[in-house]
């Protein structure tokens, strides 16, 4: 049968909106790691000398790791000598004391990307804090924020005026010995955003860092911390976008997330770094440690991420459930097309008695795009009557594309249930000749049909975010079918 | 006579080199109901794609007119816009895409296609609040996704609504009686009268004739083995009901000889 997906090679053409370059003047450090680079960044941010040992002790870490081979993804050995650690738009003369003072070139690009830093227009809602390669360049509506007591500012800033906050959670969910990368971004990272909500309140707004790589040959090095203390909450998202390059280019980000008893974290992530080009040429390797530590009783962290971009994405955004009745949840659509190769899903580990865990991944492959879902779910000793439901779905477009799953279970108290459902279906035939039946042609079709297989998880996402990742959806698919 | 909506010509149709419809032609005016009945296997399902457009199938001789227009040389989703529909016989389940979200986006295409503005939510609510009067249809079902476990009744009933909300120039019912039972197919078949217009025309694909008590047709004819062997009025389909198909294939044969 001549089928709808045959033309394919001919027609997969995405096209990726965001791949213009900014430019600026910048300050970059020559490529190359050493403690000397390392004292370097630590010395350009005026760090004090604890952090500066922390970073030193993570780099000698590091230099004892190899880097992980067990996932399932390929890519050309990474020389990290070659990589540039620091890079900065020139400030034109101190910081920038407000947003007003901020270089116009570089308001203008994030108003290109759709995330306008006035505090007006479409994200008038949401405070936004805008990495610009290694540096934060503003955050918005901190007065708003303030008043309520919730410290929303950029990691550099947070190190300088909330100290003991930094010293008592960095690192507390994410020990720089956790893994390859999360130690690498330990000894090198640059920015980030810092978060704290005091007890008892509700984050007035969506909070939003929204990350740029601008520069050539530099790596991201990110580390978000976000501390939600007794029965507060806060909704949080994350976007990112980067210029078309030839080049691979390395994003090594580290987010803790720390629930303290009745307190609730929804961290989105709506990721689209340059994917590469259709023959799988540039692109960047998103290689991400997320994990969110549910303290106290009750509390509740949900990661909800859309994943469109990247050449190569490994991430596990995973919950530890250490709280009595704390709930963790997963919502994750991660799509890959043309030769990008996603490798992601999450850890649940229950500690605490009725913890419950909820995961939800929708992997969609279209070209030669590969999927994997690797997940576990590990119930400890002490987590009598703790729940956890799975459910992976992955649908392909085409028929050199792949989609795989890696459900792992470890459970250890007899009381535990826990649920697997997963399935994996080919976008139907049937589907797309009902919807031209209906006068819907096949591009919307799919978008339409893929939408509605990734439905579970948009509703998840805050309204504003939905309609984009739907969009971007849209985007990601295009020329998937013929 | 008013030219007509539909001119199939000596159409012969296959699959990977099978041979499926071996010279079909049949001619529908506006203001007729046709019905194609035939045993299963005959081809019924397979000149609704056909027709339809349906991707697979090799158009190997013969044509199709439609208005006038080359038939088989639109997409799929231009026949649609330009008034062709199809009743599905297995209408097809899209997980998550709520229905009235689909059938809102299918007749905007349709719209778009004519010129029309697109109808915003609540015009289409009213539109659609009066059509689902017409199916004595449930309203819970477009809030459901497409087909979604929809029985087998709810389903057809589905189809027909979105038939009425389409207003198409020539509807194609493929056994939309099939997994009916008598008081659904009564509805079902009101719901297709009521629609039936001096502009507009209705090719009625079936097995039994039971559907024919409820959907009178002007024409019938007898599809067996890819060809049309015998056409007649509405009494041909209750003689073959009282006679079985046999005894048209005997009849056949007969005159082969
Ligand atoms: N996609 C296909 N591939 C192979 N054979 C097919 C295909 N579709 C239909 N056929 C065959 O063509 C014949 C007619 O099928 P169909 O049009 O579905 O008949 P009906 O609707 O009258 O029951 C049957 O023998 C069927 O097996
Ligand atoms: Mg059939």
């Amino acid at each position: 049968m001549s089928t709808a997906t045959e033309t394919i090679e001919d027609l997969v053409k995405t096209e990726y909106k965001y791949g213009f370059v900014t430019d600026v003047e910048t300050e970059s450090a020559p490529p190359g790691l050493s403690e000397d680079t390392i004292r370097m960044i630590s010395r350009k941010k005026n760090e004090p000398e604890w952090l500066t040992e922390w970073r030193l002790k993570s780099y000698r870490h590091w230099l004892t790791l190899t880097e992980p081979a067990w996932q399932k993804a390929h890519h050309a050995k990474i020389d990290y000598q070659a990589i540039c650690y620091f890079s900065q738009p020139k400030p034109k003369k101190d910081a920038p004391k407000s947003l007003d003072e901020v270089d116009p070139k570089l308001l203008e690009t994030y108003e290109k990307l759709g995330i306008p830093l006035r505090e007006r227009g479409r994200l008038a809602g949401v405070a936004v804090d805008a990495i610009f390669d290694s540096v934060s360049v503003g955050t918005t509506f901190r007065k708003q924020l303030a008043e309520k007591g919730v410290i929303f500012c950029s990691f550099t800033e947070a190190v300088h005026e909330h100290p003991e906050l930094v010293k008592k959670y960095l690192g507390s969910v994410v020990p720089y010995t956790d893994n390859f990368y999360a130690a690498l971004n330990s000894a090198v990272f640059t920015d980030g955003s810092f978060c704290y909500i005091p007890k008892d309140v509700r984050c007035p707004m969506e909070l939003s860092t929204y990350f740029r790589i601008n520069a050539a040959n530099t790596g991201q090095f990110e580390r978000t911390l976000i501390v939600a203390d007794d029965a507060s909450h806060v909704s949080y998202l994350e976007g990112c976008t980067a210029p078309m390059r030839d080049e691979n280019q390395l994003h090594a980000a580290v987010v803790e997330l720390v629930a303290m008893e009745g307190a609730e974290i929804k961290y989105s992530t709506v990721q689209n770094w340059y994917p590469g080009d259709e023959n799988g040429k540039g692109g960047i390797y998103n290689f991400v440690t997320k994990r969110g530590l549910c303290k106290g009783r009750n509390s509740k962290i949900t990661w909800t991420q859309v994943e469109t971009g990247s050449a190569i994405t490994w991430k596990y955004p995973s919950c530890i459930l250490q709280g009595d009745n704390s709930v963790g949840e997963f919502y994750s659509v991660a799509v890959t097309n043309n030769y990008q190769q996603a490798d992601t899903g999450t850890k649940m580990v229950h500690i605490g008695k009725n913890t419950r865990s909820t995961i939800i991944s929708k992997g969609i492959s279209a070209g030669h795009g590969q999927n994997s879902y690797r997940g576990l779910v590990k119930i400890q000793k002490s987590a009598t009557h703790a729940r956890n439901f799975s459910q992976c779905d992955s649908m392909l477009i085409g028929s050199k594309c792949g989609a795989h799953t890696f459900p792992y279970i470890e459970v250890k108290n007899t009381t535990a249930s826990v649920e697997h459902e997963a399935s994996t279906s080919k976008i139907g035939e049937d589907q797309i000749f009902y919807c031209n039946q209906r006068g819907i042609a096949t591009q919307d079709a799919v978008n339409l049909i893929v939408n509605g297989f990734c439905k579970e998880v948009f509703k998840e996402l805050p309204m504003e975010f939905a309609v984009e990742a739907q969009k971007l959806l849209g985007v990601s698919l295009e020329g998937s079918v013929g | 006579m008013s030219k007509p909506i539909l001119e199939i010509k000596n159409l012969h149709a296959g699959v990977e080199g099978k041979q499926i419809l071996k010279g079909i032609s049949l001619t529908i005016h506006p203001g007729e109901v046709h019905a194609v009945m035939g045993p299963n296997g005959s081809g019924k399902s397979t000149l609704a794609a056909v027709l339809a457009g349906r991707d697979g199938y090799d158009i190997t001789a013969g044509g199709v007119l439609y208005q006038g227009k080359d038939l088989l040389d639109l997409a799929p989703e231009e026949r649609a816009r330009e008034g062709v529909f199809l009743a599905f016989q297995y209408p097809v389940e899209i997980p998550g895409v709520n229905s009235t979200y689909f059938l809102k986006a299918a007749l905007n295409e349709v719209r778009k296609h004519h010129g029309q503005p697109e109808l915003d939510a609540m015009e289409f609510l009213t539109l659609v609040k009066e059509k689902m009067k017409l199916m004595e249809l449930k309203d819970d079902l477009l809030k459901r996704s497409v087909n979604e476990g929809f029985s087998g009744g709810e389903k057809k009933r589905a189809e027909i609504f979105q038939m009425a909300v389409l207003d198409p120039k020539l509807a194609i019912l493929d056994e939309t009686d099939s997994g009916l039972d008598i008081d659904a197919l009564k509805v079902v078949s009101q719901g297709v009268n009521k629609l039936k217009s001096a502009d507009n025309a209705q090719l009625v694909i079936t097995h039994y004739q039971r559907l024919l008590n409820y959907i009178v047709p002007d024409f019938v004819h007898v599809l067996v083995d890819g060809r049309i062997v015998k056409s007649g009025g509405k009494e041909l389909a209750l003689e073959l009901e009282a006679r079985g198909y046999d005894w048209i294939l005997k009849g056949e044969a007969a005159s082969v000889v």
